[in-house]
């Protein structure tokens, strides 16, 4: 793909910048979505507490909030280099977006730092000085400010793979926001939304599961443990549950604003109806994939070679083939050329308009402009269709595993389960669930995966391709702070894991 | 300032917790070190703001050229 680059731009700065936000999002999805999940359990635990008053969960409510804490520590500020690489290596990009980003990132910066500091300052540090129902509501809203948070970020990547609510100003060269509610509230930012935090639920509850296993492997810790154990399987099955009803209105989104994503998921080429939804190769779900994309059976889906070469939907709407849409964007550069030469030679207005109508018209494929060869559209099907299965596959193992683990912790069935007690399982019971702790991270990260490498060459969905947000900088310096980045958050996650180990083997203080 | 006076109340909530911290010590000078990372030596001298460097103030017409030369 990357062989079509064009004029000085080094084929290297692409592929390094590239891999250097990758890096960066992929080590600062490992502590964020324990934040968020750590949130419900922490919070659950305690409204125990003050249901029932009983120091026992006032002792698991501190141990976890301990756990959220260290975790909480080492995620503060690790999203803020991905803004650091959009001014360095993606200016263009950056200057092309910045109206839109702006108002989402400085909200999710400002509810941050009050929310945060506020409420988790009374949660670890209120306990005797605050009242208990106080004490109980700045828990909740420590979580609540960190989802929040993950709101406004979402926000401005749903915008990236569905860019609404805005109008591109050729004087300014800058996309500015036209509605807010429509960026806020875009369908595809709450999908992403909720997708994205009832996974992060799962994995604060698998991390919750494995960790009361691991005290039960020991036999130390019994009752927070078991007790623990129902919560974190409890709120783990329904996150999972949640996340499959998300997953499927995502994926019907997906279908509807980016079919080459769809198709790249499930190495589809050639689409139809009654498409059947791969589960491996050779082995499919009839009608699956139709079912998925529209909720319907014979629905239409298009396969990469019908978005390439065109093709109509079943209620009759026209998509042009990738060829036509180079032609426009083609057309639409030109016309913003056009527009800003004849501006700065003080044409009249009606030349200016002429422009500007030509413009508008093809704006919507403007980033195809920047295609040569219409292959260059389809993102790397093979990483797109595995990643996507191991989310799924994941997911669905998970929605198992909770509800075993509920069974055998309620004893529900009794013919089934009624004779297992959970704090006398053969170890390698509790070695499963411990060992599927990093699996739910793999799920989590592939699940990104899939969001972000379904998308190439698009860093804003049909409006700008990579080599065109690129900055015109050295690859040798981004291959540099790479490597920098790969040392400096390999050491962050090593002394996390330590200092965190150190903390379950200390369990719970009162 | 009364020991019933909010503010007091707020500010003895962080100096008391604040001064009767553990593992929170070891955990904030994480936090220090690692914003004085990414602040002061990252920021400084690994991520410059590129368009403010070459455009000097003319971002537009900057990022204009760059999007229409590299236009197939």
């Amino acid at each position: 793909m990357l062989q079509n680059l064009i004029l000085n731009i080094d084929a290297g700065t692409i592929d390094w910048s590239r891999a250097q936000f990758a890096l960066t999002a992929i080590y600062h999805w490992l502590f964020v979505p324990l934040t968020l999940g750590l949130a419900v359990i922490m919070g659950i635990v305690e409204t125990k507490y003050y249901l029932t008053k009983d120091e026992f969960w006032k002792t698991a409510a501190k141990f976890w909030q301990r756990l959220f804490g260290i975790n909480f520590a080492m995620g503060v500020a690790t999203g803020i280099i991905l803004e650091f690489e959009f001014g360095t290596n993606w200016s263009n990009y950056s200057w092309f977006v910045g109206d839109i980003f702006g108002a989402p990132l400085a909200i999710e910066g400002i509810v941050a730092f009050f929310m945060e500091s506020t409420f988790v300052a009374v949660m670890f540090f209120g306990w005797k000085k605050v009242s208990a129902g106080f004490h109980l509501a700045s828990t909740w809203l420590t979580g609540l400010g960190a989802t929040i948070s993950a709101w406004w970020i979402l926000v401005a990547n749903a915008w990236m793979q569905y860019p609404v609510g805005c109008a591109f100003n050729p004087d300014t060269m800058r996309n500015e926001m036209v509605s807010f509610t429509d960026v806020a509230l875009s369908p595809f930012a709450i999908s992403k939304f909720c997708h994205t935090v009832t996974s992060a639920w799962i994995i604060g509850a698998i991390f919750c599961v494995g960790v009361c296993c691991w005290y039960l492997l020991k036999k130390q810790h019994t009752r927070l443990a078991v007790e623990s154990m129902k919560i974190g399987a409890a709120v783990g099955l329904v996150a999972s549950l949640l996340a499959g009803g998300t997953g499927h209105k995502s994926g019907m989104d997906v279908a509807e604003v980016q079919p080459m994503k769809l198709a790249a998921m499930e190495a589809l080429y050639d689409g139809g109806t009654e498409v059947g939804l791969k589960l491996v190769e050779g082995i499919e779900v009839p009608y699956g994939l139709s079912i998925m994309a529209t909720n319907d059976p014979k629905g239409y889906v298009p396969g990469i070679n019908d978005i390439l070469n065109g093709y109509t939907t079943n209620d009759g709407k026209v998509e042009p083939s990738v060829e036509e849409k180079m032609a426009r964007g083609r057309q639409a550069i030109e016309a913003l050329a056009a527009y800003r030469k004849a501006k700065a030679m003080g044409a009249d207005e009606a030349t200016l308009n002429a422009q500007l109508t030509i413009l508008n018209a093809n704006m919507q494929y403007f980033g195809y402009g920047y295609i040569q060869d219409k292959n260059d559209v389809v993102p790397p099907v093979a990483i797109n269709f595995w990643a996507f299965r191991v989310m799924v596959g994941v997911g669905c193992l998970f929605i198992l595993f909770f509800a075993v683990i509920l069974a055998v912790s309620y004893r529900w069935p009794k013919f089934l389960f009624g004779k297992r007690d959970i704090t006398a399982l053969p170890a390698w019971h509790y070695w499963v669930a411990i060992l599927l702790i990093p699996l739910g991270y793999i799920g989590s990260e592939c699940g990104w995966l899939v969001a972000e490498f379904g998308r190439q060459p698009w860093t804003i969905q049909d409006m700008l391709p990579t080599w065109a947000s690129v900055s015109d900088i050295q690859a040798s310096n981004v291959a540099f702070t790479f490597f920098l980045f790969l040392i400096l958050f390999t050491t962050m996650l090593v002394v996390e894991i330590s200092i965190l180990l150190k903390q379950i083997k200390k369990g719970p203080q009162s | 300032m009364t020991k019933n006076n909010f503010l007091y109340k707020v500010y003895h909530l962080y100096y008391d917790g604040f001064r009767s911290m553990k593992l929170g010590r070891t955990l904030w000078a994480i936090i220090l070190i690692k914003l004085f990372v990414i602040f002061v030596v990252l920021k400084l001298f690994f991520f410059p703001n590129f368009l403010k460097q070459h455009a000097k103030g003319h971002e537009a017409e900057y990022v204009a050229k760059e999007l229409i030369e590299r236009k197939n």
